[in-house]
């Protein structure tokens, strides 16, 4: 087993009386570009929320380079573990420059607001996401795959070794859903970043992914490389969905194909 | 932008516009207290006023400037500063541009204090004492209840216009309880007014500015990024539930205590930041020129109540209608922008 500096160790996650999950254990393989998957109010979401500081477990401990994250700092976990989440808002009238450098907040202070670090790593980061001639546009204007990639450049800025997101694709049509991902894979690849998504197609998670957790119910089904753990019955398993799992064409990872509705006069297996 | 670096690894960085606004308001603001210390029953020119406070005044001179027209300066600047700085810190937490303490509850909670003194029948010091506490009190009442798991904009806004009701009434009744003689004192304090004021009723907001001022300040970084929305502050570092709570409790002191100075000047709060976004034409947070802006205003509104209008106003008044027609017309160009 691989080595882990960020995981989760007989979480209880809960919201008020509502249980989410009950005696939860994940680990995140360090460098790995880990996908949550699972269907709707399978606990995903929640288990990325807890995972980055958001909601505290009911029980156990999610624990960052061994320590509970509730225990560090807030400033300290966030040099640490950055977080994409599902709906940011960018504040009216802010341009591209301006919302990436946020991203430097936890390495700032008081009298240290903008050093050539902070001027360097922000222009960095929006070369490695491709926004580097949109500095001075308005977020607002931006169309949704570009505005993507400006929180992406920001979750990048804040330079940290973890980084999670809360469902990167939703609400972007498909050829942004793939920019995105591609740009994810390759920020994995190139920058050595640990990267986890929680992600709703189960398609793009065993493309992208290196390491897979699959839960229902609030526990993990299977955990591990999406060649060997994406199966038919899996996939029965998890989502209630009869298919086949073939090999995608372009890249040789599994790729699920839905069963036919049954037919008269048809084979649907 | 500008930055500047120091060779310890020290910078600061700020926009031009920002502090050529700053500037200009606050050389205004030394201008129009200058011409009011310089107007009264016994005038004095600029020059004058300026050779007095340096201390070259005849004793006549030094007693009218720093025993009866200085006070009344700085109680008018300190709550104009004290608002301007609460409004934004109000507009920032519940996300609205309508969060105003005038709209939250806060100034109709310090209302209810004093006018239980004046029915009662009290010194003015324990009149500004019990408006404070009111203030203070209402603020305490208003973030227990919408407390849940912390403090959310919408929740803050719903309780507070609640709560703001519920006082408003309480306020009515205990006016038709207020004996006949004490009434006008009562409706002159609720107006909101700088008449007569003195070091004593100016002392306690300038101390609890000297401390919040700063610490307000200080919270202004991460209070930019909780515009973010509160996960994204938070995987950034902020510890969004405490900073709700400190600023919260800042921003409610420094109302309260504006109130027992002055009573409820109404509409700096809520207009100051909106007139200094504007000015300074940054987005977001603006929580420095919000408070100079503020207190240029209040001064401004004090000298058009005594000169231009008959029969000395209160400045409640004055702010009160320029803070409302200028509220009236911000909607109706933002309404047109579509932007509202």
């Amino acid at each position: 087993m691989s080595t882990s500096r960020l995981g989760g160790d007989g979480l209880r996650l809960a919201y008020d009386r509502r249980v989410v999950a009950e005696d939860l254990t994940v680990a995140v393989p360090d460098r790995s570009f880990t996908v949550i998957i699972g269907p709707n109010a399978c606990g995903k979401s929640t288990l990325l929320r807890a995972l980055s500081r958001l909601l505290r477990p009911a029980a156990g401990a999610v624990l960052l380079d061994g320590t509970d994250i509730h225990r560090l700092p807030a400033r300290a976990v966030a040099r640490t573990l950055g977080l994409l989440p599902q709906s940011p808002i960018a504040p009216d009238g802010i341009d591209v420059a301006e919302l990436v450098a946020r991203g430097r907040y936890p390495h700032q202070g008081l009298l240290r607001q903008w050093s050539r670090d902070d001027e360097r790593i922000v222009a960095e980061s929006m070369a490695a996401t491709g926004v580097d001639d949109l500095g001075d546009r308005l977020v607002d204007e931006l169309s949704g795959g570009q505005r993507q990639r400006v929180w992406l450049a920001m979750a990048l800025a804040q330079q940290t070794p973890l980084l999670l997101l809360d469902e990167p694709t939703t609400y972007l049509d498909i050829a942004h859903q793939i920019e995105v991902l591609d740009l994810c894979a390759r920020l994995h690849e190139e920058q050595g970043r640990t990267l986890v998504a929680v992600l709703h197609d189960l398609n793009h998670a065993a493309r992208y992914a290196t390491h897979l957790i699959a839960m229902r119910g609030g526990r993990v089904v299977a955990a591990g490389e999406p060649r060997r753990i994406v199966t038919a019955e899996l996939v029965e398993e998890v989502f209630g969905l009869p298919c086949r799992v073939i090999d995608d064409p372009e890249t040789g990872t599994p790729l699920v194909v839905p069963a036919a509705r049954a037919r008269a006069g048809t084979v649907t297996r | 932008m500008i930055v500047i670096r120091t060779p310890a690894r020290l910078s600061v960085r700020l926009r031009p516009r920002v502090l050529a606004v700053g500037t200009v308001c606050l050389l205004l603001t030394v201008g129009v207290g200058v011409l009011a210390i310089g107007h009264g029953e016994y005038p004095m020119s600029p020059t004058d006023v300026l050779r007095t406070l340096t201390g070259g005044g005849s004793p006549a001179e030094e007693f009218i400037v720093t025993q009866l027209r200085l006070p009344r300066l700085v109680t008018g600047l300190a709550v104009g500063t004290a608002l301007g700085l609460a409004g934004a810190v109000f507009q920032a937490l519940v996300r609205n541009p309508l969060g105003s303490p005038d709209v939250l509850g806060f100034t109709q909670g310090a209302a209810t204090g004093a006018l239980v003194v004046v029915a009662v029948g009290g010194s003015s010091a324990a009149l500004a004492g019990s408006a404070a506490l009111g203030g203070v009190v209402t603020g305490l009442l208003i973030y227990l209840i919408a407390w849940r798991r912390g403090v959310h904009g919408y929740r803050l806004v719903l309780v507070g216009i609640g709560m703001s009701a519920i006082l408003t009434g309480v306020n009515g009744y205990l006016m038709t309880r207020v004996p006949l003689m004490s009434a006008s004192r009562a409706m002159l304090w609720l107006t909101g007014s700088l008449d007569g004021r003195g070091w004593s009723d100016a002392a306690p907001l300038l101390a609890a500015l000297a401390v919040l001022v700063p610490a307000l300040l200080a919270c202004a970084p991460a209070l930019r990024m909780t515009e973010l929305g509160d996960d994204a502050a938070s995987g950034l570092g902020v510890s969004v539930h405490r900073l709700r709570l400190l600023l919260l409790a800042g921003a409610v002191l420094l109302v309260a205590l504006s109130a027992a100075a002055a009573g409820p000047v109404p509409f700096v709060a809520l207009t100051a930041p909106h007139l200094a976004r504007r000015l300074t034409r940054s987005p977001g947070v603006t929580l420095l020129p919000a408070a100079v802006v503020g207190a240029l205003i209040t001064v401004v509104a004090d000298q058009v109540a005594l000169r231009a209008l008959p029969g000395q106003l209160p400045v409640g008044v004055v702010t009160g209608v320029i803070g409302g027609g200028y509220l009236v017309w911000l909607l109706a160009t933002e309404r047109r922008a579509g932007r509202l």
